[in-house]
């Protein structure tokens, strides 16, 4: 029970100190595999892509997932609750009592410091996913081979995929997505 | 007169019909809210989605909370938020229960993995979307630099980062230094 309290206190946490919206509520979902047993990195790469393929907002989508794995339907309801708490608890103090708040020049000050630091936190957490899916440290590690650092076929499906997401863009996340999931049981 | 429920519903549409989030959503958003509904004005939308963005958490619950408080106070917002989230929880729980039982077989895992190789591909535009609004001169680059190598090579929270580049950027004087030019 008082796990299920700190899996709420951690979605807390992230919707509240979330900002930027999108991936924004990663780089906490991701320091939650690291410092506790309740999922794998693995596991969030998983739910970025399941969040990126179905409708609703991402940050709410990795939290239910979150959830579900950690604690099942109780668990979804929780987190889901736990992260759009701050959000509602804040929207309300401002418009009722904040008025003009993103013109006051201290609000805009704080998110010329916050966006560039959300980018490098961003940042940290793709690399630790780059680093499970494309990568294979272990064997590296072992072999001490430069060819053993890289998995071939996933590199060559991740510039592919990056390059025609990148040339592509009106075309929807989930048809790379669901790309992805077939060139991986063909090559993978 | 708006009622709860048409708030709920509203919201709840908009949540299992929009992907992604950030701008990608404006439009569905204006179809309901300012369209159909006459919640809000176009402009009166534009300063919602900027004000989302600058207050934490998710930005479509961030308009969702405060067009279902501006039209019927806090159980007003209580109703649009859970709208906005119900279709998440249901559509997430379901593929979740699926890729749990499913989650051994061996086919799975090879489509697991080339998933989150296209997950990863993805963010990198993403990232250089919030690359761009994000960071517009030096001193956002020196942050950004800071930022990540704490993020990468430290065990430093989350939290900290955050707190410690707003801080940075109230201290900067940014909008006064941009005002004297």
């Amino acid at each position: 029970m008082s796990d299920l309290f700190l899996l709420c206190w951690e979605f807390f946490k992230a919707g509240l100190f979330a900002v930027g919206g999108g991936l924004a509520t990663l780089p906490f979902i991701h320091e939650m595999a690291r410092n506790y047993d309740w999922f794998t990195e693995a596991d969030v790469a998983n739910m970025i892509a399941v969040s990126e393929s179905t409708p609703g907002p991402m940050g709410v989508n990795m939290a239910t997932f979150a959830g579900y794995k950690t604690y099942g339907i109780p668990g979804a309801l929780a987190t889901t609750f736990s992260v759009v708490l701050p959000s509602y608890i804040v929207i309300i103090v401002i418009a009722k009592f904040l008025d003009k708040f993103s013109e006051n020049p201290h609000v805009i000050d704080a998110f010329y410091g916050l966006r560039p630091a959300v980018c490098g936190v961003v940042l940290s957490a793709w690399l630790s996913i780059f680093r499970i899916a494309v990568l294979t440290l272990p064997r590296f590690q072992e072999t001490g081979a430069w060819a053993d650092l890289v998995n071939p076929a996933a590199a060559v499906i991740f510039v592919l995929l990056f390059v025609l997401s990148s040339r592509f863009k009106r075309v929807p996340p989930v048809a790379f997505i669901a790309s992805g999931a077939l060139l991986g049981i063909l090559f993978l | 007169m708006t009622t709860y429920y048409q708030l709920f519903a509203s919201f709840f549409k908009i949540g299992s019909i929009m992907f992604g989030g950030g701008y990608a959503m404006l439009p569905v958003l204006e179809h309901e809210v300012v369209d159909r509904r006459g919640w809000l004005t176009g402009e009166e939308l534009i300063d919602l989605f900027a004000l989302a963005q600058c207050t934490p958490g998710v930005i479509a619950v961030n308009v969702a909370t405060h067009t279902g408080y501006k039209k019927r106070g806090v159980v007003g917002a209580a109703f649009s938020t859970l709208g906005v989230i119900t279709p998440s929880l249901i559509i997430i729980t379901i593929i979740a229960a699926v890729l749990n039982n499913v989650a051994d077989i061996p086919a799975v895992q090879s489509a697991l993995a080339g998933i989150r190789v296209a997950a990863c591909a993805l963010m990198i535009n993403t990232m250089v979307k919030m690359w761009k609004n994000g960071i517009k001169d030096w001193l956002g680059i020196v942050i950004f630099a800071v930022i990540s190598l704490l993020a990468v090579f430290t065990d430093v929270s989350t939290v900290w980062l955050v707190l410690g580049a707003l801080l940075t950027g109230i201290l900067s004087f940014h909008s006064k230094r941009e005002a004297e030019k």
